[in-house]
């Protein structure tokens, strides 16, 4: 495998290989394109499932009960708050979780205790939160805060970086479709948004970008020096580097994911619930998604934006003018597309290869 | 050449006196046995109490951050003086959050939730603050130290001409306000014997006091019980001195002062600190207009309030000391106790004494506080049970390790000996983010919590991408043709560029997460950014070095197979090794624009080749006699510009 990644890599790299991911772009955008809609419709419709810190509420969570019935649970909060109906569940093996709606700040140690009375653990193993109403909306508006001046800042940054803003336009749209994809994921599925979810989605955003980054400065350096050149095109430059970055992505993607699903893994299988399942899942979503929007997304976006600059729209008449006239020196593939590559350097061919004095 | 090999080992050698000073550091905190090795944990994992408390006040004045960690103060004050150790309160504008370890009970939660009122009460009684079982109660120090106080003062005190632009008279601070008073002022204060001295602590009022109908400067406010509490109550504990009761506001009280040691016996409440509009500080002038270098504090009154004030002053000017001070006591605690010399009307006072500038800013804030019609709404309030969150903890540890030997396995597996080099910046990383948070733990308080922990284990998959990048980079220039020690020196350069570049953006949404974000986003937004910094600081002092002392050995130099800068995997046969040392390279790249041998054709090659077919034609046509069938060529655009 090692071998041929490597190998795959250098194929990639030469452009001996090359996925016209850029030039397809049309069909990349369609599918995000629908991917969105559905995401949106998913949303509207049906909404995402939001936890009782969003819609204030209060849970009890009773750690090692040597007999995790629901039944007690319910009959400790009928007794207690007979107006709630409790959501009782069990988490891995013998945690109870109970989840009500908002009580009264008191009643809350009151139920504690009974519930370690029922399931027989003493009062230090159970735990509870309590959320006002209010408190959900302060913890939204704030997330919903922080992204709007994260994006605003992270466009200029990108736009000085690259000096084009059109980069940062793309980054961004890259961004909001890895987001708006991983939410609609969370919306089909029914996962919970806690909190620790929103930890997740938020640095989603920062992978994301930093995924797209690494790509787009390849796409710089491939195209530094396009107008002094009449070979390529901007778009088969920017796609050459797609392809030159593709190991790069895979093993980015692949180094990520192994920590998050071990997280996800142990959260899910060991604990059952709370911050480290929240965030991971929403990780594991979101740093799948934001692997393919670095690929397929960002950078076809980007070329698109760009191809409207006059001076790259200059250059590929120029190129494309060119290539039809046969005036180009570039090379063809069986199939008759242009090959796009790296540069294969010449090497010394020996003495032999020296031009030699002529003899008078 | 050895230069570079000297700047990579001084690369090295600074890291390691790095980690060195950090461990001494951390060390050295151990061996006082002011910190221990292991940060410290957050409510989430160690088990405990958490509120989020929002203060708000009915009339829709705007809380400032001043306000806040006013509030926050006391609540410290309270909790400290109720025994609760180590409890944690911070504000997170416009919140407050109270950390609570263990258990606490519903009281210690009443403790916290409690607004704090600011109440005006005449004085009766003044004296030391040590226990009058064994030192006789001492009336205030208002012979000996007076003196000095006074005397600016008095001549400040004809001010209230009309010109003053405030039409605010003179309140004189009690002579025990004075700042920094020597140890030797507490243990033994300048006993004056005062006539007030006289009746409490024998006298037994001849009658009961009646709320509302008995003079609020009367001596029958001091009950026998006020009386034996007075005399028991000792000052110079700082249980007594923040959180005491707030006692009953038609009753007499006493209570002690929150800066200066003394203690008091007062009057009933006569005004609060809804009867207060605001407070502020600053340079006091002398009547002759010049600043004297004190600093004096600026009371504004609501109408009722100054209606009030001009009351009470009018009544205890005329009284004798200390019955002519009046307590201003914020949250149980009497904040200064200035004397009046004359009725003040007109709505505003000014408080004067020696008051540095803080001192005085710090009493305005407290006024200013004190008015402020505070409540405060519980958000969130949680209990985590101390063995949920080790299990939590030990999870975590669990995924990391997991998730870090899965890393190590696929770098090994990608980059062979290579992958020894990510193991070796990621263990590196590790320690010294380990070291930083025990430190920051130790020196600022830091909590880890279980979404710094998470923080912590996503930072793996971004340190090793810094690897990646910068590997992927090697490789590609070595498929270049370069040799690996200017493959890793061109490669450096770029990749440089882009790592910075990406940390940046990852940096950049730490930072904006850690300020907006409230609770436990912020605690993992603080390890993603403390381990983007670490990942910087890796990659430039330990990896980008160790890479180049490492090419410079046979194994990775020659590029044996399993040192990850094979040639052959890399599509070369061989690397060039300078001094015009090559082998034959055979590497198959582009089908179609291949020589005979099967390898591209170089642009000399190329140009011969055209040469040669268009032997008939003249030379220069060389290009435009390129025919893509017979003259294939592979080169890339921007090697050729």
């Amino acid at each position: 495998m090692a071998m041929n990644l490597a190998q795959w890599g250098n194929a990639l790299h030469s452009g001996e290989k090359t996925y016209p991911i850029v030039q397809q772009r049309k069909r990349w955008f369609l599918i995000s394109g629908i991917l969105m809609v559905a995401a949106i419709v998913l949303l509207l419709v049906k909404g995402l499932t939001l936890g009782i810190d969003f819609e204030g509420g209060t849970q009890f969570q009773v750690s090692n009960a040597s007999d995790p019935d629901p039944a007690i649970a319910t009959e400790v909060i009928e007794n207690a708050v007979p107006d709630e109906v409790p959501e009782v569940s069990i988490l891995g093996t013998n945690d109870v979780l109970v989840q009500i709606g908002v009580i009264e700040q008191e009643q809350s140690q009151e139920i504690t205790a009974e519930l370690a009375d029922a399931y027989d653990v003493s009062a230090d193993e159970v735990g509870f939160t309590q959320i006002g109403p209010t408190w959900g909306a302060e913890v939204g508006k704030k997330a919903v805060q922080g992204l709007i001046i994260f994006l605003i800042l992270v466009a200029a940054v990108i736009s000085i970086y690259f000096r084009a803003w059109r980069m940062a336009a793309a980054a961004i749209g890259a961004l909001a479709h890895d987001l708006l994809f991983t939410v609609g994921i969370y919306a089909l599925v029914g996962f919970e948004v806690t909190p620790a979810t929103v930890i997740g989605f938020l640095t989603i955003l920062g992978y994301s970008l930093y995924d797209t980054v690494v790509v787009f400065d390849k796409v710089k350096e491939n195209t530094t020096h396009l107008t002094e050149q009449n070979r390529y095109t901007y778009e088969e430059l920017a796609n050459l580097a797609v392809n030159q970055t593709l190991v790069r992505s895979i093993n980015t993607s692949v180094v990520a994911l192994l920590p998050v699903s071990a997280i996800l893994f142990i959260g899910s299988f060991l604990l059952g619930a709370g911050t480290l399942k929240d965030i991971s899942l929403a990780l594991f979503v979101g740093m799948a998604v934001g692997t393919y929007s670095s690929i397929f997304v960002a950078t076809p976006l980007e070329v698109s934006l760009r191809m409207r600059e006059p001076r790259i729209k200059e250059h590929t008449a120029m190129v494309l003018k060119l290539r039809e006239t046969g005036d180009v020196d570039v090379a063809h593939k069986a199939d008759g597309s242009v090959v796009v590559g790296a540069l294969t350097p010449g090497r010394h061919l020996g003495t032999q290869a020296q031009p030699r004095r002529k003899k008078k | 050449m050895s230069t570079v090999k000297k700047s990579a080992r001084k690369s090295l050698i600074w890291l390691g006196a790095l980690t060195a000073v950090l461990y001494t550091v951390l060390a050295i905190g151990v061996g006082t046995g002011s910190t221990t090795w292991a940060p410290g944990l957050g409510l989430d994992l160690a088990g405990g109490r958490q509120l989020i408390l929002t203060p708000e006040v009915d009339n829709g004045v705007e809380i400032t951050q001043t306000d806040l960690d006013q509030a926050v103060e006391i609540m410290r004050n309270r909790v400290d003086a109720s025994g609760v150790a180590e409890a944690e309160i911070s504000t997170q504008y416009p919140n407050i959050v109270v950390s609570l370890p263990g258990n606490p009970d519903q009281a210690t939660i009443d403790l916290v939730r409690q607004s704090a009122q600011l109440q005006f009460r005449a004085v009766l009684v003044e004296g030391s603050a040590t226990p009058t079982a064994t030192e006789p109660v001492a009336s205030p120090s208002a012979e000996a130290s007076p003196a000095e106080v006074v005397a600016p003062s008095a001549s400040a005190a004809p001010s209230p001409s009309p010109s003053a632009s405030q039409a605010s008279l003179s309140l004189f601070q009690e002579a025990t306000d004075e700042p920094a008073p020597s140890p030797s002022l507490i243990s033994a204060p300048v006993p004056s014997v005062d006539a007030s001295a006289v009746p409490t602590d024998t006298t037994v009022p001849v009658t009961e006091p009646v709320p509302g109908e008995t003079d609020p400067s009367s001596f029958d406010w001091i009950t026998p019980e006020i009386s034996a509490e007075y005399a028991q109550l000792n000052c110079l504990d700082p249980v007594n001195i923040s959180g005491r009761d707030l006692g009953e506001a038609d009753y007499g009280h006493v209570a002690c002062g929150s800066t200066t040691p003394a203690k008091y016996i007062m009057g009933p409440v006569e005004m609060t600190g809804t009867d207060l509009s605001g407070a502020s500080s600053g340079p006091h002038y002398t009547t002759a207009g010049t600043l004297d270098g004190t600093y004096q504090v600026n009371m504004e009154f609501t109408a009722e309030g100054g209606a009030k004030f001009a009351e009470i002053t009018g009544r205890i000017a005329q009284l004798e000391a200390p019955r002519n001070q009046f307590a201003i006591m914020l949250d149980g605690a009497v904040l200064s106790a200035p004397r009046v010399q004359q009725s003040i009307t007109g709505g505003s006072a000014q408080i004067t004494g020696n008051f540095t500038q803080e001192e005085a800013a710090q009493l305005a804030n407290q006024l200013k506080f004190g008015a402020l019609p505070l409540t405060f709404t519980v958000q969130s309030d949680e209990q985590i049970s101390a063995t949920l969150g080790a299990e939590q903890l030990q999870s975590g540890l669990i995924a990391g390790a997991i998730g870090l030997v899965l890393v190590v396995i696929y770098s090994l597996f990608q980059y062979r000996a290579l992958g020894l080099v990510t193991i070796g910046s990621l263990i590196i990383a590790g320690l010294i983010s380990f070291a930083v948070i025990s430190l920051l733990s130790w020196g600022i308080g830091y909590r880890l919590s279980l979404a710094g922990v998470a923080g912590l284990i996503v930072a793996i998959g971004i340190t090793a991408d810094s690897f990646i990048v910068y590997f992927e980079r090697v490789r590609d220039e070595l498929r270049e043709g370069r040799s690996l020690h200017s493959a890793i020196d061109h490669a450096w350069k770029r990749a440089r560029r882009t790592i910075l570049a990406s940390d940046a953006v990852s940096l950049l949404a730490a930072v904006v997460l850690y300020t907006f974000a409230v609770g436990g986003v912020r605690g993992f937004a603080f390890t993603l950014g403390l381990t983007t910094l670490v990942d910087i600081l890796v990659v430039f002092l330990f990896t980008h070095p160790i890479l180049v002392l490492l090419g410079r050995t046979k194994f990775f130099g020659d590029g044996h197979p399993m040192s990850g800068f094979d040639p052959k995997q890399l599509g070369r046969d061989t690397m060039y090794k300078g001094r015009g040392r090559v082998a034959s390279p055979s590497a198959k790249s582009v089908s179609g624009s291949t020589g005979a041998d099967g390898s591209p054709l170089t642009l000399a090659e190329r140009k011969a080749a055209a040469a040669k077919a268009a032997q008939p034609a003249p030379a220069d046509s060389a290009d435009d006699g390129a025919s893509d069938a017979t003259d294939p060529a592979s080169a890339s655009a921007e090697g050729e510009k």
